[in-house]
């Protein structure tokens, strides 16, 4: 199965509506040219699942500052001003849930788990209509797993299988929403030949990765 | 003279211990790390992923690859590394690391904490907040005593939690303090600065330590 398809193709899987996780902690590891093919498109009313709202002409930040987004799940909006203000004219739903429960939602839904049970948010509004569950005699939040129909990765280095591997901290959340999502696109800042990546070093093995998109290096 | 920050930044230097995991917040608590006392080895965490942040690069050298929870470029100390955001959460929920130092809008005397939201104001977000101060196994609060003169260590915080009873410690320019069952135990104050004064912007009733001693810095 060939994997590599160019930018308009990556746009032909897109449709209005979709829920789409996008890799990348405050714009590192977010893959740049991807967003932009989508900013210069029709589509719309998207639900994006991401760390933070990027900045605004850089990152997820860029398809609010488009109108493209109709609701953002994410743990920080605050180096986005243009978030904050869509979130509070109402043209813009905003979920804040906590870093490490959002990555674990990501990796629960990829897993095939039910959820996770986790001490963070307790006593805090992130509790608010969640079960608590005690265990042991401490208490935990019941969180549920999160799934997308669309994930948007940057790799650093892709093989033509789509083996991917990362560059330091541009990892974050990409490899756990490359488990998350019906189609999994990888922005490749450099496509190899099968063979030439060191398996150990592998970060997601190729059957998470349904398309490859050439990006720049 | 020592700016108000560099005497917090300084005194908090003095809690950590030779190889202790520490995780810093953005501002007032990463200035932390230029006052290491000699000797001491800490290995400093950045929730993005990874472990090992070393000095800021040099103007001109920065790698955008590589960088801390603010999505500032930094540098990796010899024998550092990188990981996704899950490894990262469970690394901070796990009980991996021995401090997190955060700023704060409010701390109360049964160690709540609120700094994450102020209502209809301000809505950045938790980001990993609720997560550190859970996972944590101490939690150093270094922020001003006071905010435009308006309390900040009071009975019960007014503005929502981000975490319930988490708080050890508290260092501001005017002193030190213990969250303990009785209350907030003073246990050393700034040269220059009487139990009245401090007591005077500290809304709960200050426990006086039989040890008071002058800060040490």
């Amino acid at each position: 199965m060939k994997k590599i398809i160019d930018k308009s193709e990556f746009i032909s899987k897109l449709k209005n509506g979709m829920s789409i996780m996008v890799g990348g902690f405050m714009v590192v590891g977010t893959p740049e040219n991807l967003i932009e093919e989508i900013v210069k498109s029709d589509i719309k009313d998207l639900t994006i699942i991401c760390n933070d709202a990027g900045l605004p002409n850089k990152g997820v930040g860029k398809l609010i500052s488009a109108g493209k987004v109709k609701k953002l799940i994410a743990s920080h909006i605050g180096l986005n001003p243009e978030a904050g203000k869509r979130m509070s004219e109402g043209t813009m739903e905003v979920e804040l849930v906590p870093q490490g429960t959002l990555v674990e939602q990501i990796r629960s839904g990829g897993a095939g788990l039910g959820g996770f049970l986790t001490p963070t948010g307790l006593g805090t509004i992130v509790q608010e209509g969640k079960e608590i569950i005690e265990v042991e005699g401490e208490k935990f939040l019941l969180e549920k797993p999160l799934k997308a129909d669309i994930a948007l990765l940057l790799g650093h280095k892709v093989d033509e299988k789509g083996n991917t591997i990362y560059s330091k901290t541009t990892r974050n959340f990409n490899p756990m929403m490359a488990t998350a999502c019906e189609i999994v696109i990888v922005e490749a800042r450099e496509v190899v030949s099968i063979g030439d990546l060191n398996p150990d070093n592998i970060v997601t093995p190729h059957i998470f990765v349904d398309y490859i998109v050439k990006g720049d290096k | 003279m020592m700016t108000p920050k560099e005497l917090i930044a300084r005194r908090v230097a003095k809690e950590l211990n030779d190889g202790d995991v520490v995780n810093l917040g953005i501002g007032l608590p990463t200035m932390v790390a230029n006052y290491l006392p000699e000797g001491v080895d800490i290995t400093f965490q950045s929730e993005n992923g990874m472990l090992g942040l070393g000095p800021a690069p040099v103007e001109g050298e920065e790698d955008w690859d590589l960088t801390n929870a603010g999505g500032q470029p930094i540098t990796m100390s010899i024998g550092g590394v990188c990981f996704d955001s899950s490894t990262s959460f469970g690394i901070i929920r796990g009980g991996h690391v021995d401090a997190t130092i955060l700023g704060s809008l409010q701390v109360d005397e049964q160690g709540n904490i609120s700094n994450w939201i102020i209502p209809g104001k301000m809505v950045p977000g938790m980001g990993g907040a609720m997560d550190l101060l859970v996972g944590a196994r101490k939690v150093i609060i270094a922020m001003t005593h006071t905010a435009k003169g308006k309390m900040k260590i009071l009975k019960k915080c007014s503005l929502p939690f981000t975490a319930v009873k988490q708080v050890n410690m508290i260092v501001t320019e005017l002193g030190v303090m213990e969250i303990t069952d009785e209350g907030i135990l003073l246990t050393e104050i700034a040269p220059g600065v009487t139990i009245e004064e401090i007591q005077e912007v500290t809304e709960p009733k200050l426990i006086i330590s039989e040890n008071l001693e002058t800060i040490r810095i």
